[in-house]
């Protein structure tokens, strides 16, 4: 059970700006109005930020990579549920790693 | 209608998240594996579980994980994932603006996407126990926990190779995760295509992490928004 100082910190930094956009978020939209163009970005972040993370997640692995992602991807469009979507990725990986890929 | 806040309200909060936890188990499975394939031990995998709760800004840090950890890399890789939260606290305001106290800040703390999510649908039917969203967080925070620590438990137990399988779950998280939020081509090809474009042209760069990240989400997102708002100028007569 190690704790070492620099990990601790670290981990103290992602939890306080994590309460930050929980509470602190609410807190600043609960007392001013913000402009329509700041509410557009922000509801607008999430998808191409993990559009960003899977174009350079994929560009360091390989061809097998993608053809998982692919078959994650359809899993998830027929079942709507992330634990068998990330199941059939890691599947498919496995598979196509088994077979030489 | 009056807000409440009461232990039954809790309590169906608790009991109505059971099934949500089926979702949320196997990521935090995932995260523990990731952290400890990371090095990682297992009290720093509880204890980012435990004060960050939120699996996508992990799984996101950890990929930008070095030893010893880039604390401003990882600072912003959570502000940058968890800036969609902000938004859904004033979502809620239905019951948190009802709410002082302990009771508004600890709701807050576990707020996530699933309980979020639940929790308009439960009042948009009828609940007015603000009390229901902090049993659903308190529950999805001890499972959230409990499976980052049996996944960091269970990689240690089998101990994988860094190349193994299991490992592209973290991929996988995302890919799913980026579906779910399809909402149709012509809305979300042209910001998805700006953002993995702008992504790979500062990686490309060496640009150092997150920047190549950054690059993309906020290229993307003001596409989005500027398309937003020409479809809304359209939309006027």
């Amino acid at each position: 059970m190690t704790l070492r100082w620099d990990v601790t910190l670290a981990i103290l930094a992602m939890g306080i700006v994590t309460y930050l956009c929980r509470a602190g978020g609410y807190a600043v939209l609960r007392a001013v109005k913000t402009p329509p163009f700041v509410d557009a970005l922000l509801r607008n972040l999430p998808a191409p930020l993990f559009a960003a993370y899977v174009a350079l997640a994929l560009s360091r692995q390989d061809l097998a990579a993608v053809a998982a992602s692919l078959a994650c991807a359809a899993a998830q469009l027929r079942w709507r549920n992330f634990g068998v979507s990330i199941g059939v990725g890691v599947a498919a990986m496995a598979g196509l790693r088994w077979a030489g890929m | 209608m009056r807000v409440v806040f009461t232990w039954a309200g809790m309590w169906r909060g608790v009991r109505r998240g059971v099934p949500l936890l089926l979702g949320i188990i196997p990521f935090g499975l995932v995260v523990g594996v990731i952290s400890l394939g990371k090095g990682l031990s297992l009290a720093e995998t509880l204890l980012m579980s435990g004060l960050v709760f939120a699996g996508a800004s992990q799984l996101l840090a950890l990929e930008l994980w070095s030893d010893p950890p880039d604390i401003l890399a990882v600072a912003i890789a959570a502000l940058v994932v968890n800036i969609r939260m902000v938004p859904l606290g004033a979502a809620l305001s239905f019951w948190l603006n009802h709410l002082r106290g302990w009771r508004l800040w600890s709701s807050l703390f576990v707020t996530v996407d699933h309980s979020f999510a639940l929790s308009v649908a439960e009042h948009r039917a009828g609940e007015r126990d603000a009390a229901f969203l902090l049993g659903l967080g308190i529950l999805t925070w001890m499972g959230w926990v409990a499976s980052a620590g049996a996944g960091h438990l269970l990689g240690a137990a089998v101990a994988l190779p860094p190349s193994h399988p299991l490992f592209f779950a973290a991929t996988a998280t995302f890919v799913a995760i980026l579906v779910a939020l399809w909402r149709g081509p012509r809305q979300d090809i042209p910001p998805w295509l700006a953002a993995a474009a702008a992504a790979l042209a500062a990686q490309a760069l060496r640009l150092p992490a997150p920047l190549p990240l950054l690059a993309g989400a906020f290229a993307g997102a003001l596409l989005g928004a500027r398309m937003e708002a020409r479809a809304a100028r359209g939309a006027r007569p």
